[in-house]
C-alpha cells in the first residue's frame, strides 16, 4: 500500500540516483530530471486528450440516446486512432491572405500555458514536477496567456468569422478569469497557503468543497466559460460563425486546438479537485489513483453539462459574469474573511 | 560558464530582441505580439533575480492583461491593414520624435548613474508573498488604496463616456 502510493516518487528517486552512481554532477541530473518531467507532461496531456475524445463522444451518444463510435474495434475505440490518422494525412491548408506566420504559429502555442500549467498541478503526495511557493498563482498567472493564441489564430486566419471568434473568446476570458480567481482566492484564505500541496493537505479533515460551497459552483461556471465549452461555448459557435477561430484551420493545426481544447479542460478538472475535492486524500486506494478518479468524475460533469444546456447569448453571457458571478464571487469572499475570523476569535463572548 | 549567466544572456537577448522588433516591424499587429514577448522576456528576469511573485504578477498582469487591452485597441482603430504607415498618423515627425527620446534616454541615464546602488546581502525568505502581503496591508496600505480607488473611478469614468450617460440633466 505505502509501496504503491508512492511508486512515481520511488521512481524519480530511482532515476536521479541512477544518475548520481553514473557520475553526472548536480546540474544535469537536475537538466535530466527536467527532461523526465517534461515527457511525462506531454505524455500525460496526449493520453488525457486520446482518451478524452472518445469518452466524451461516447458519452455524448449515451446522453443522446444513440451508440456514440461503434464501427472500429471493440466498441469504437480505436476511432480516435482512426481520426489521428486522418487528420495526420490531410492537405495543409494556408488561406491566401493570411498573416501565415501568425496562423502557423497559433497552434503550436496554444499548447505552451498547458505545458506550463500542467507542470504544478500535484497528482499525488510529492507527484508535482514542479512544486512551487506560488502555486495557484503561478497557474492563473499561465493560464491568463492562453487568450494570446486564440487571438493569434483569429487574426492570423483573414477570415471575417475567425476574428469575430477570437474577439468573442478574448472578450470572454478576460471576463471569467476574475471570478475564477476569486474563487479560488476562498480557498487560498482558508488554506493560508499558495502551495498546491499545502493547499492538498490542508483538506486531509475536510475538503473545501462543504466549506465553499458557493467557490465550487463558481469555478465550475467559470471554468466551462475559460474552456470556451457548451453553454459558453460562444467563440465557436457553429450556427452563427461557423466554427469561429478555427474556421480556416484544418488538419493537423485544427487538431492541436482540438487536443488542447481537452488538455485544458483536463487541467480544469485537476486543479478542481486540487482546490476542492481534497487532491489526493481518499481511502483504500493509492492517492495518485483518487486523484485521477476525483479528475475523471469532474471532466465526465464538464462532459455532461455541454451536451445538456443550449448555448447562451452574447449579452447574457457578459451580464451574467459581471452582474452574478462577480458581485456573488466577491460576496463569497467577504463570507469566508467573517468566517475565518470568527472561526479564530471566537464571536467575542 | 555559470548556468545562471548563459539564463540571463539569453533572457536579455530575447527582451531586448522582441523589443527593438516592437519598434522596427512593420505591422502593427506583430508589433503587439512581440510586445508580449518583451514582457515575458522582463518576467524570466524577475525569476533570475528570485523573484518569484513579482514574476507571476508581470506574466498576468502584463502579459496576460495589458497585452489583451492593446489588442483590443489596435483591433479597434486600426485603419487599412494594420500597416504601420497608415496606422500610426505622427510616425513622420521623425526629428521631433529623436528629440524627445535622446531627452528621455538622458534622463534615464542620469538616474541609472545617480542611483547608489546596492547588492543585498543576506539570504531570501522561502515565502516572499507573505512579506509583501504585509507591506501592503500596513506600511503602504495607503497607497494600495488609492491605486484600487483610481482604478475604480478610471473604470467608471471609461464606461460612462462609452455609454453615453443619457437623461442627464
Amino acid at each position: 500500500m505505502e509501496f504503491f502510493d508512492n511508486i512515481f516518487v520511488i521512481a524519480a528517486q530511482w532515476i536521479r540516483d541512477t544518475l548520481a552512481t553514473l557520475g553526472f554532477t548536480s546540474i544535469w541530473i537536475e537538466m535530466s530530471m527536467g527532461v523526465v518531467y517534461l515527457v511525462c507532461i506531454l505524455g500525460i496531456c496526449t493520453l488525457a486528450a486520446l482518451f478524452y475524445v472518445l469518452y466524451e463522444r461516447k458519452l455524448a451518444g449515451y446522453i443522446q440516446y444513440r451508440p456514440g463510435p461503434n464501427r472500429l474495434g471493440p466498441h469504437g475505440w480505436f476511432q480516435t486512432v482512426a481520426d489521428a490518422i486522418k487528420l495526420l494525412t490531410k492537405e495543409d491548408v494556408v488561406p491566401a491572405n493570411a498573416d501565415k506566420a501568425i496562423h502557423l504559429l497559433a497552434p503550436l502555442f496554444i499548447f505552451v500555458p498547458t505545458v506550463l500549467a500542467l507542470a504544478v498541478i500535484p497528482f499525488g503526495k510529492g507527484m508535482a514536477a514542479l512544486d512551487l511557493n506560488l502555486g495557484i498563482f503561478y497557474l492563473i498567472a499561465v493560464t491568463s496567456l492562453s487568450t494570446i493564441p486564440i487571438f493569434m489564430a483569429g487574426w492570423g486566419s483573414n477570415n471575417k468569422y475567425s476574428l469575430l471568434g477570437s474577439m468573442r473568446a478574448v472578450a470572454q476570458m478576460v471576463s471569467y478569469e476574475v471570478p475564477l480567481v476569486f474563487s479560488l482566492l476562498g480557498v487560498v484564505m482558508i488554506a493560508q497557503t499558495l502551495q498546491l500541496q499545502g493547499i492538498v493537505e490542508a483538506q486531509s479533515k475536510i475538503w473545501f468543497i462543504f466549506l465553499q460551497p458557493l467557490g465550487f459552483i463558481i469555478y465550475i461556471i467559470a471554468a466551462i466559460a475559460e474552456t470556451n465549452r457548451a453553454p459558453f461555448d460562444l467563440p465557436e459557435g457553429e450556427s452563427e460563425l461557423t466554427a469561429g477561430v478555427y474556421t480556416e484551420y484544418s488538419g493537423m493545426k485544427w487538431a492541436l486546438f482540438f487536443l488542447a481544447e481537452y488538455c485544458n479542460l483536463f487541467i480544469v478538472s485537476a486543479v478542481g479537485t486540487t482546490m476542492f475535492l481534497g487532491g489526493w486524500h481518499g481511502p483504500f486506494l493509492p492517492g495518485w489513483a483518487w486523484f485521477l478518479i476525483k479528475t475523471h468524475l469532474l471532466f465526465s460533469f464538464f462532459i455532461w453539462v455541454r451536451w445538456t444546456f443550449p448555448r447562451i447569448r452574447v449579452d447574457q453571457l457578459m451580464s451574467f459574469g459581471w452582474k452574478v458571478l462577480v458581485p456573488a464571487a466577491l460576496a463569497n469572499l467577504f463570507l469566508t474573511g467573517i468566517g475565518i475570523y470568527i472561526f479564530n476569535n471566537g464571536l467575542g463572548w | 560558464m555559470d548556468l545562471e549567466l548563459i539564463v540571463f544572456w539569453l533572457l536579455s537577448f530575447i527582451t531586448l530582441g522582441s523589443a527593438l522588433s516592437v519598434v522596427f516591424l512593420t505591422n502593427i499587429v506583430h508589433s503587439a505580439l512581440a510586445l508580449i514577448m518583451t514582457f515575458l522576456g522582463v518576467a524570466g528576469i524577475y525569476l533570475t533575480l528570485q523573484a518569484d511573485f513579482i514574476a507571476a504578477v508581470q506574466v498576468l498582469v502584463y502579459a496576460g492583461a495589458v497585452s489583451i487591452l492593446i489588442v483590443f485597441g489596435i483591433m479597434l482603430i486600426t485603419r487599412g491593414s494594420g500597416n504601420m504607415q497608415e496606422t500610426n498618423l505622427f510616425g513622420k515627425y521623425k526629428y521631433t520624435a529623436a528629440i524627445v527620446v535622446t531627452f528621455l534616454f538622458g534622463v534615464i541615464v542620469y538616474f541609472l548613474i545617480q542611483t547608489p546602488w546596492s547588492i543585498a546581502t543576506g539570504t531570501l525568505p522561502e515565502n516572499t508573498v507573505s512579506g509583501i502581503a504585509h507591506l501592503l496591508l500596513s506600511d503602504y496600505v495607503i497607497a494600495f488604496e488609492l491605486a484600487a480607488i483610481l482604478l475604480t473611478v478610471s473604470m467608471i469614468g471609461a464606461i460612462v463616456i462609452a455609454k453615453e450617460v443619457k437623461n442627464f440633466k
